[in-house]
Parts: structure tokens; sequence; C-alpha cells
């Protein structure tokens, strides 16, 4: 019996020592790490595979799905969650519509705000939770007309912006992900604020609010919107993100922090709708402002 | 034959890293799903000792740093699984591996994986997770990769005990 390989010390070191400059290579300087290049080109090759693999499976993860009713009855729900979506969001943006028109925002920046397309996308990686960061792939990239810092939303909200894109690919940072910080501001107040994300991904991620004015207690279940970054990047604004479920004071500086509950299920994304600017060119059909499909 | 192991690592490390990203998150706890490519080093491990585990370790880690959607500090699984192949060949037993010991195996490194990644976030502050949430994760990292060890153990251990014939035949 051959005895165990035992490995050679210095090839120990040297891995290592390899693992060891890799991140500092990647943690150093701000700003383009060295290792982006590095990650593309792995994009670049697992992309494509992760997008069949995804679309196998797909069909596959909703059997579960089929034996609850016929195809017509499907699309009728398809289009009852569609309806249903449309009008919460009428719903949750109200109070944010309200006080923008009293703000007399004019019409410059309602243009600005609804000038601007979709980019239909599906999830076909997601990060896993021992990575404890919330990251998705998604399958449009740059051909689709995508570039990092824009905003991925669905029907029910805010997804959370791209950081990086291969051709065929895109990387979504989730906003409930430790790292993300988002703008927002309280629909029915106007109140400006950050959100932070608790690093969950599963059904009880959350995010947690400070608002700017610190005196200042959002009421429970008001809506939080987006309150919109320069250019539109990373994000635009008026896209829901969550509602206030739960409020703390701190009595020591008298600061609050409230807890947000996203509207977007993170366990169960899959359509998404990058924001381009609209007339954009891309690879597939873009959903613009009105409704209608550009090819 | 060198370029057959190749291959056959290459497949096997391809297979498990999309098998991870884009199949078993329908089926995540939490966001949490067997880790696939980490069965593969321990497989690897256990057939072929330290030294080739802590190669393909370092190789699997790297593939899982850089492709999408992985977007922590390059480098961090590379250590973890570094230290996992290291660490499975070492304790593994000579000849062929019972199943007890293979479990034994797969939950240690499944631990000293998912800590050691954990760390060296806490370290790099990359990012700054709070520890209940860390050992929730690490612990149902370890159900899972005991759960999925009987899917891909034997595959893996069959695959690379049969790219390396001379060491079948000293049994």
């Amino acid at each position: 019996m051959t005895p165990r390989k035992t490995p050679p010390p210095a090839l120990v070191v040297a891995l290592v020592l390899a693992c060891a400059s890799l991140m500092t290579l990647d943690a150093g300087t701000g700003g383009g790490s060295a290792v982006e290049p590095a990650r593309r080109m792995v994009g670049e090759v697992f992309g494509p595979i992760e997008a069949g693999t995804s679309a196998v499976v797909r069909p596959i993860a909703e059997i579960p799905d089929w034996f609850r009713g016929h195809d017509s009855m499907r699309d009728e729900i398809d289009d009852l969650e569609a309806e249903n979506a449309g009008l919460r969001e009428q719903v949750r943006t109200s109070g944010f519509d309200r006080n923008r028109l009293a703000e007399y925002d004019g019409l410059t920046a309602a243009a600005n705000d609804l000038g601007y397309a979709l980019v239909p996308a599906r999830v076909i990686g997601l990060g896993a939770s021992q990575s404890f960061s919330a990251t998705v792939t998604i399958d449009a990239g740059s051909a689709a007309g995508l570039h990092p810092d824009m905003t991925v939303l669905n029907n029910d909200g805010l997804v959370g912006r791209i950081l990086r894109v291969t051709r065929t690919t895109a990387t979504v940072l989730l906003i409930v992900d430790a790292d993300s910080t988002v703008g927002g501001r309280v629909g029915d107040t106007m109140d400006l604020g950050f959100l932070t994300g608790q690093g969950e991904t599963g059904a009880d991620g959350g995010l947690d609010l400070r608002l700017v004015d610190q005196s200042v207690v959002p009421d429970r279940d008001a809506t939080i919107v987006t309150w919109g970054s320069e250019n539109d990047a990373p994000y635009v604004a008026g896209v829901p993100i969550g509602r206030v479920t739960e409020v703390y004071s701190d009595l020591r500086d008298s600061s609050q922090r409230a807890e947000i509950e996203p509207f977007v299920d993170f366990a169960a994304l899959d359509l998404v709708g990058v924001v381009v600017p609209s007339g954009s060119e891309s690879d597939r059909a873009v959903i613009e402002a009105d409704g209608s499909l550009e090819r | 034959m060198t370029s057959m192991r190749a291959l056959g690592a290459t497949v096997a490390l391809t297979a498990a890293l999309v098998l991870q990203v884009s199949v078993f998150p329908h089926f995540a706890w939490h966001g949490v799903v067997p880790n696939v490519v980490l069965l593969v080093v321990v497989g690897a491990a256990l057939v072929r000792g330290a030294q080739f585990a802590m190669v393909l370790g370092f190789i699997a880690g790297v593939l899982l740093d850089l492709a999408p959607p992985a977007d922590h500090i390059a480098g961090r699984w590379a250590l973890a699984l570094l230290l996992v192949g290291y660490v499975a060949g070492r304790v593994a037993p000579d000849g062929r591996p019972t199943l007890p010991a293979v479990l034994a195996t797969v939950a240690a490194s499944s631990f000293l994986g998912t800590s050691v990644f954990a760390l060296s976030g806490l370290v790099l502050r990359d990012p700054a997770v709070a520890i209940p949430d860390l050992l929730e994760v690490i612990a149902g990292a370890v159900v899972w990769d005991l759960l999925a060890t009987p899917l891909v153990l034997p595959l893996v251990m069959g695959l690379f005990g049969r790219l390396e014939p001379e060491r079948v035949a000293t049994r």
C-alpha cells in the first residue's frame, strides 16, 4: 500500500501565498480591481452554460405549478397577477405621486423619470448564502444594451443594480446585500434616508432604513420608494422598495432605525427588467415606457 | 493520462459549479445550497490524497471566486477550498473509505470550508455579517452537504478513481 501523499510544504506555502495575493489584488486600491478582466473572462465562459442549464431546469422546477391548474388557468392567473401588481404599485406610489405633483416637480422631471425603457431578463444563477453576498446572474449582457450601474426591478419593486456585464450575462447586486446602500424616501412624507441590506436572501431578508432627519419617526406600513441618483445611475427615482415593518428608537443618540420588508420576493426571483434609456439598441424586444414593444 | 485527468477534473468542476449556481437555488433553504464544488474537492481528497486535492481545491476556489454571480473578494473560496483539500486528504483513511468515514469527512470539510470563508470575510470586512447569521449558514451548509453526499460523492470518487489506474491496481 502506498503511503498517503503528503503535499510538499513548498506547494502549500505557494498556494496559500497565491490566495493571499489574489485577495490583495482584488481588495486593493478603490476603483477598478485588477481581477476584473479575469472575472469577465470566466463570466463569458460560464454565462452561456448557466443560461443553458437554467433553461433546462426551469420547466422541471416549475412542475409543482403544473398540478395547480390548466394552461388557461395559468394564463388567467398571470394576467390577474400582472393587474394586481400594477394596482398595488399605483397604491404604493400614490402618496409619492401626490407629493411630487404638490411640489410641482414639473414636466422635465416627469419626462426624465418616465422616459425609460425596460430590457426583460431572467435570473439564471443565484449566489449561495455560503458566500454571504446577495448577487444573481441574469441572462442579458452588453449585447442587450446593459452596462454597470443600471437599475434592475421587477413588477413588485426594486431588485438591485448591475455590478458588471459580460456579452450575454450581467451580475446584479440585490438591495438586500450587506454591501448595498440605496437612497430612499418615505412616500407619504418625502423624508429622505438610506437603506442598507441585512445580507439575507431568504424569505426573511430585509433592509434597514436610517432617515437623514433623525427626529422623524416613519409610520408603520409606510411605503419607501427610491430617491433617484444623478443621471439615473445606479437608481432611477420613484421605484417602490418596501414597507416599514418595525421602528426602533435609540434613546442614547435619539436616532431612529426602521426595518423595511422589501416588496420583491428575493427567494423566488425570476423575471426582471433592467432600466435603459428609451430607444436603446438591444438584442431583444425592449418594453417602452408606454407599454409598447420595440424590436 | 495527465490530459485525461485534467479534462476529467475540469468537467467535474464545471458541472459542480453550474449545479450549485443554476440548479440548486430552486431548492435552497434560506439561500443555502449544497456546496457541490466542495464535495468534488472532498471526493478527490478521499481517492487521491492531499496533494492532488489541495491543487484541485485551489483551482475550484478560484473558479467559485470569479464565475458570476460571485462578487466577494477573489481568493477567499480559493483559500477555504485549498485548506479543505489539504485537511480532507490528510484525515482520509488509507484504502477504501467506509460510509461513516466519508460522511464524517464531508461534515468536517463543509464546516471547515464555510467557516474559513466566513472568517476571511470578517477579517477583510467583506461584508461584515453578524456571528449568529454566520453560524446559521454554516450549520445549514453542513446539513445540505451531508444530504447531497450520497448523490455526488460516489460519482466523483468513481471518476477520480478511474482516472488513476495505478492506484486501483495497488489495492
